[in-house]
């Protein structure tokens, strides 16, 4: 296998006076989904947010498609090639879907055909193509912020839990582009509490507790032992997989 | 490709009342002028009474648009704005009275040429002034509202200052261009020809500054960036030129703003970007900070309300805004279009 | 008793302890140590904007509010007393009504402000403070009739506390109602003072600073934000009130220029920042320092202007009336490398 597109070494990243991450190592493979997993308050945002740079880490080293952007700015880090869903979706709600779209492009317009494609992708997007995205459903604004990174081609894509609160077959559209962009080639780091999700869409998989990563493997591994996701996350999947 | 059927549009039908909040701002200003018209209740004083308001009105905006842009963008509050407001002035004043045969000439060619040029010497200089004044006062205080205030106040100081030395302690004189003197009249209304010039320079600033907002990619990033920064950084853009930028554009407008109000005045004094400042800070406020928008209809209302104002009630001009001021937050307490910020 | 007078917050540095005993004996000993009318005057505006500059401290060091209006508060004591002496003659009963209104009329007025802008932001305060203290000071100047216009009022105080009042001597110094007034005004300036200190260093006092350092937590541990800036704000300009009032009496003439001015204004801010904010003691030594150079140094300028006066431009920058400028950029400085001021790099220096 090739180098991996982002490997961390020994991340730390303090908020205020609380030390969060404390000593992540983590290893995302080039072409594969990725995912960060673990219960909630672990770090698994704060991580996303440190490769980011939106949280600056106090120690240890980020390593991207062969450089160290550690010390990068954020918008550096971006026009490097990384695409970015954060948590809160991010969506500029005065502005049209279009005019988000267009922001996502740093290069220049928006493609046509890749306009097509995300259009097909995510059909809703192109209903209300010029109404303020702030009028725009939960489902639709995380499809629109989705859709706003992948406005143009990049490299990695960091994704903060993009089903949480979502109707299943909205989950089934995103996860269904998903693996379209991963064909292209794309690699993805994805936060994500349902293992089911996790389970379809995920080639290898990261288990964080307290501020650092205790796991870091095949997805399918993680997938088929219940004895290590009962020690890993304190309980067992059996739930979630129905 | 079948789009699941529970995610249909979801927008709801706004009620009678939410469409009339919402465009409520817009409509103050029509009805302040037929409050005015009842009120006043001659119709030629009126229109000549709402030329001056919409032409005082219009410079106060063109002086408040960088201000109200710059603290949407970075949250910062720059209380040294009117420094630039005074030296536009008095480097416009400056570039007419050396053009005295211009601006003396019975031409309007000639005339128009001399402002022209009075105005981007103005706008130059502040424009870089503004740059210097980012980098040095500015910047070392981001994110820190309490000594922003005060850096700020002191780079006013010292540039209000800075004017006393080269250009003496008093204030100058100054005559309009010829054939700016004098008025039109109209209906029985006398409406002074420069006020009809500054209508006209406000109306077409405000639709070009709308069109970079709302039709340049540029416009864009400062649109988003005002609502969430990190985001747009996020997505690659340098936000902090692009606030730079925005700094210079508004430093720039507040000197063309200064060289308006000086031939509006036909008198400028070193304080007179302090004293504008008052009206500054209160068209932003009742605009809601951050909104070109809302600073617009904001100094509007105050330009004709004071003009109004002054007219029956002379003493209570000034008092006007601020009791103009203290209706609109008694009824939107962020101002009128509020700036939503995304955190 | 001394710590308990100064509520237990004592200067901390042994300079700076210093400096405040040599402040207090030359102001409360000012009639007798120095001679002449115009030391005894800068004594007495010394006690005064010790007041001031201290009042303000609480609301800007204390509260982390920046705010324009304390001009105002400071004219609207002062023209109480002065509208008091006009209307109801000379007289005590004249002074403390004039002083009480003043008050009071401020702490209404800051109630009102407070109340408006605090419950927003805290931003709108300063843009908010400004623009109404720029409209009284319109108001002032134009309801002529009433408050003298730009000429001011010029009005009689009891003849006790005038120089014709002739009390005898001590010490070889001629007591004169002058110097009776110049105690009235250092007595109650330093009583003021004394209170203003138990009340930075009394509970409201912390939770005050706590909102300072993070209003957001102080609100989610359950502390009414508004409230307790919203009372800081009244507090601070009653006492302002009330230094313009000693002011009124002392100078028995209050005009727009020496009370309402944006430039007093800057005054008072410089005062703060120098001396150090959120200690109140800098405001002593900020105070001192500042009415001290503005009478002293303007001179020395000028003669520094004459001395240059071959050179280009030097002389215009050293002209006295160019006075504001070099505080505008000690000023930004100060803001910069000293955001404690000098009672803060004193007590850095103790605690290294």
């Amino acid at each position: 296998m090739s180098d991996p597109i982002l490997s961390l070494n020994g991340l730390h990243t303090d908020i205020a006076q609380y030390h969060i991450l404390q000593g992540v190592d983590l290893v995302v493979p080039r072409g594969q989904v990725t995912m960060l997993l673990g219960r909630n308050g672990v770090g698994k945002t704060t991580t996303l947010k440190s490769i980011m740079g939106q949280w600056a880490a106090k120690s240890g080293e980020i390593h991207y498609d062969g450089q160290d952007i550690t010390r990068l700015s954020v918008s550096a880090r971006a026009r490097a090639g990384i695409g970015f869903v954060p948590e809160d979706m991010g969506i500029f709600r005065d502005l049209t879907v279009e005019e988000n779209m267009v922001l996502g492009c740093t290069s220049g317009p928006l493609d046509p055909k890749r306009k097509d494609w995300l259009l097909s992708a995510f059909p809703a997007l192109g209903t209300f193509w010029r109404s303020e995205a702030g009028n725009l459903s939960g489902g639709q604004k995380q499809m629109l912020s989705i859709a706003r990174a992948m406005a143009e081609d990049r490299k990695l894509y960091l994704i903060d839990e993009p089903t949480k609160g979502l109707a299943p077959a909205i989950v089934s559209t995103m996860a269904r582009a998903l693996r379209e962009l991963k064909a292209q080639g794309a690699s993805i780091l994805l936060v994500e509490q349902n293992f089911s999700v996790a389970r379809a869409l995920g080639d290898s998989a990261a288990v964080m507790d307290d501020g650092r990563v205790i796991w870091n493997g095949a997805m399918s591994e993680l997938a088929e032992n219940k004895d290590l996701q009962e020690r890993l996350m304190g309980l067992s999947m059996e739930g979630a997989l129905r | 490709m079948t789009l699941a059927p529970d995610h249909k549009p979801t927008f709801a039908d706004l009620t009678l009342g939410e469409r009339l909040g919402k465009a409520m701002p817009v409509l103050l200003v029509p009805i302040l002028v037929v409050l005015g018209f009842i009120a006043i209740g001659v119709p030629s004083s009126w229109l000549t009474l709402t030329v001056s308001g919409l032409a005082m009105g219009m410079m106060i905006f063109i002086m408040a648009s960088g201000l109200t842009l710059v603290f949407g963008l970075m949250d910062v509050i720059n209380f040294g704005h009117g420094a630039f407001i005074s030296v536009g002035a008095f480097v416009g004043v400056s570039v007419l009275i050396a053009l005295g045969d211009w601006t003396g000439a019975a031409s309007l060619l000639l005339n128009m040429s001399a402002i022209s040029l009075a105005v981007l010497a103005a706008m130059a200089v502040t424009g870089a002034l503004g740059w210097g004044f980012e980098r040095v006062i500015v910047k070392p205080v981001y994110g820190a509202h309490l000594k922003q205030i005060l850096v700020t106040v002191g780079g006013l100081i010292v540039i209000e200052q800075l004017i006393h030395v080269i250009w003496g302690p008093d204030e100058i004189f100054i005559n309009r261009p010829e054939m700016l003197k004098g008025a039109v009249t109209f209906a029985g209304a006398a409406m002074e020809k420069y006020r009809l010039l500054a209508v006209g320079i406000g109306l077409v600033l405000f639709i070009a500054m709308r069109m970079v907002l709302r039709r340049t990619k540029i416009g864009l990033i400062v649109r988003a960036g005002v609502e969430n920064g990190p985001m747009v950084e996020a997505l690659g853009y340098r936000l902090r030129l692009v606030f730079i930028g925005v700094f210079v554009a508004g430093s720039a407008l507040a000197g063309l703003g200064g060289v308006m109000w000086g031939l509006y005045q036909e008198v400028i004094t070193a304080g007179m970007g302090e004293e504008m400042m008052v009206l500054v800070f209160i068209v932003a406020i009742i605009g809601g900070l951050g909104s070109v928008e809302g600073a617009f209809i904001g100094a509007l209302l105050v330009g004709l309300l004071q003009n109004y104002v002054a007219f029956l009630e002379p003493k209570l001009a000034l008092v006007s805004n601020i009791a103009l001021m203290t209706a609109i937050l008694m009824w939107r307490p962020q101002g009128m279009l509020p700036v939503v910020k995304a955190k | 008793m001394i710590i308990k007078l100064l509520s237990g917050d004592q200067p901390r540095s042994a300079i700076l302890t210093g400096l405040l005993l040599v402040i207090l004996v030359c102001l409360a000993g000012a009639p007798f140590i120095f001679d002449g009318v115009r030391p005894l005057d800068t004594a007495a505006r010394i006690c005064i904007f010790i007041l001031l500059a201290a009042s303000y401290d609480l609301l800007l060091g204390y509260g982390g509010i920046v705010s324009f209006a304390h001009t105002m508060f400071f004219g609207l004591g002062a023209y109480g007393v002065a509208l008091a002496s006009t209307h109801l003659g000379r007289g005590f009963d004249a002074l403390l009504v004039g002083s009480l209104s003043g008050a009071l009329a401020a702490v209404v007025l800051a109630l009102l402000i407070g109340l408006f802008s605090l419950r927003v932001r805290a931003i709108f305060f300063a843009m908010i403070t400004l623009a109404v203290a720029s409209a009284v000071a319109v108001l002032v100047s134009q309801f002529s009739s009433l408050t003298g216009g730009e000429d001011g009022l010029t009005y009689k105080i009891p003849r006790v506390l005038t120089s014709a009042n002739r009390v005898g001597e001590f010490m070889g110094t001629r007591i004169t109602g002058k110097v009776l007034n110049y105690y009235l005004v250092f007595g109650a300036s330093l009583v003021l003072f004394l209170l203003l200190l138990r009340i930075v260093n009394s509970p409201f006092g912390r939770v005050l600073q706590a909102i300072r350092e993070n209003d957001f937590r102080a609100e989610a541990i359950g502390y009414r934000v508004i409230w307790y800036r919203t009372t800081a704000t009244c507090l601070s300009a009653a006492v302002a009130a009330l230094a313009g009032s000693l002011f009124a009496i002392w100078l028995r003439y209050v005009g727009p220029d020496t009370t309402l001015s944006f430039e007093i204004m800057l005054d008072i801010l410089l005062m703060v920042v120098i001396g150090g904010m959120g200690t109140m003691y800098g405001a002593v030594i900020g105070a001192t320092l500042f009415i001290l150079a503005q009478t002293y140094l303007q001179n020395l300028m000028g003669g520094a202007s004459e001395a240059t006066a071959s050179l280009p431009l030097v002389p215009d920058l050293l002209n006295p009336d160019r006075w504001l400028m070099w505080l505008g950029i000690l000023f930004i400085l100060s803001v910069y490398f000293f955001p404690t001021g000098i009672v803060g790099r004193l007590r850095e220096r103790r605690a290294s």
